[in-house]
């Protein structure tokens, strides 16, 4: 078997967009089951009192990331199929933190904000109305920075590449940062819980 | 798992009917086990790779609204700017045919399901007991027009660059992580006031 199937002619360009709709349906139920519909839940992560947006987070990445690699390895997926966003060094630090900034402002994030709004919140309305207009905003001053935007381009590059290391051994070592992630969590959270329980 | 997750689902919609009128009790669900919710997305990411050899989006299909919106407005003015441009495709189909805007009606559609399901959906605004409602907005407001130039500048969010790039070990994905969460503990306590 080939996959990705798309990329192999498996499936065409409309069965594809009824794909992104079924896809999106799951990774939007998901999202909502976990609770990242809800702001205050969302926000708790920046003050260590519910890390629940680490444990979804680095789940989700070490399920996929892990799946990935044994299909590939394999040979059910062509892995150089696999779309990989080039990567600008300075552009990405910099939207990054601006994007950190807006997440502790905000509360949510694009694509929980959508789950927030369609589970009734008005906030997460608010926020998509935001995003829009800051895109905008982005968009029509494009021309006073396009220069930095496309600097440091140093294209399609993974963490092993960089680092020359095998990509099993980089797929380990992030298993293992995510266990220890998940266990200071619980930890956190436990500290977290007491300290509410004494001052009650 | 998606498709048996839907099954599931669409059957308790309909017995949700018949519960709420025999049941007394109509309080909202307790939340997923995040270790469990994080699996299901990840599952669903593994399938969106398997199937379409890319992975989940959220801020894109927002430029392909804004790109759609612009080139309503003012075409000449669209056609002729990158940011509009790179969104619009080559004219021969609306640019909102497009991967990214159809994914994220379905997370829409997704959350409202499993809102529904769990008895969660309620028009509400969610907010720290020390604000109110209208400055919790304008919070909102402006910090998502934040996160959209972050978005911009780092070609993507927490979906397209930390969940798909993160599982992919982009470089750049991984920086944005990383950015993203310093900068976020460290404006924390600005917003304290926000959320405890």
């Amino acid at each position: 078997m080939s996959a990705p199937f798309y990329e192999f002619g498996l499936i065409g360009d409309n069965a594809g967009l009824m794909v992104a709709l079924v896809l999106g349906v799951g990774f939007g139920f998901f999202l909502e089951r976990g609770g990242l519909g809800n702001a205050l839940k969302l926000s708790a992560q920046f003050y260590l009192t519910d890390l629940t947006v680490l444990k979804v987070m680095f789940s989700a990445i070490v399920t996929a990331m892990l799946g990935l690699f044994w299909l590939s390895k394999i040979g059910l997926v062509d892995l150089s199929r696999v779309y990989l966003l080039p990567t600008f060094v300075l552009p990405q630090l910099l939207g990054g933190a601006v994007f950190g900034l807006g997440f502790v402002m905000g509360g949510l994030c694009p694509g929980t904000s959508c789950v927030s709004a369609s589970s009734g919140r008005i906030d997460g309305l608010a926020l998509l109305g935001g995003m829009l207009f800051g895109i905008l905003v982005f968009n029509e001053a494009f021309p006073l920075f396009s220069g930095f935007y496309y600097s440091t381009d140093i294209g399609q590059v993974t963490i092993p590449q960089v680092l020359g290391v095998s990509y099993g051994v980089m797929v380990f070592v992030v298993v293992l940062a995510a266990l220890a992630s998940f266990h200071l969590a619980e930890r956190l959270e436990m500290r977290a819980r007491r300290s509410a329980g004494s001052a009650v | 798992m998606t498709e048996s997750s839907l099954a599931n689902a669409a059957g308790m919609i309909v017995g949700e009917g018949e519960r709420a009128t025999t049941s007394v009790s109509t309080r909202a669900k307790p939340y997923m086990n995040p270790y469990m919710s994080g699996v299901g997305i990840g599952l669903v990411l593994l399938l969106a790779f398997v199937i379409m050899g890319r992975g989940l989006g959220a801020s894109g299909a927002l430029s392909s609204v804004v790109a759609t919106g612009m080139q309503a407005a003012a075409p000449g003015h669209a056609a002729g700017n990158l940011p509009y441009a790179a969104y619009l495709g080559d004219g021969t189909q609306s640019p909102l045919k497009d991967w990214l805007v159809f994914e994220i009606i379905g997370v829409t559609l997704g959350g409202l399901l499993s809102a529904v399901i769990a008895r969660r959906f309620r028009w509400s605004i969610d907010r720290g007991q020390r604000t109110t409602d209208r400055t919790r907005l304008k919070y909102a407001f402006v910090g998502g027009a934040i996160m959209g130039v972050g978005a911009k500048f780092a070609r993507g969010c927490t979906s397209g660059q930390a969940l798909t790039g993160g599982a992919l070990l982009s470089v750049g994905s991984w920086l944005f992580i990383i950015a993203a969460f310093a900068a976020g503990y460290a404006a924390a306590p600005l917003f304290r006031k926000q959320w405890t």
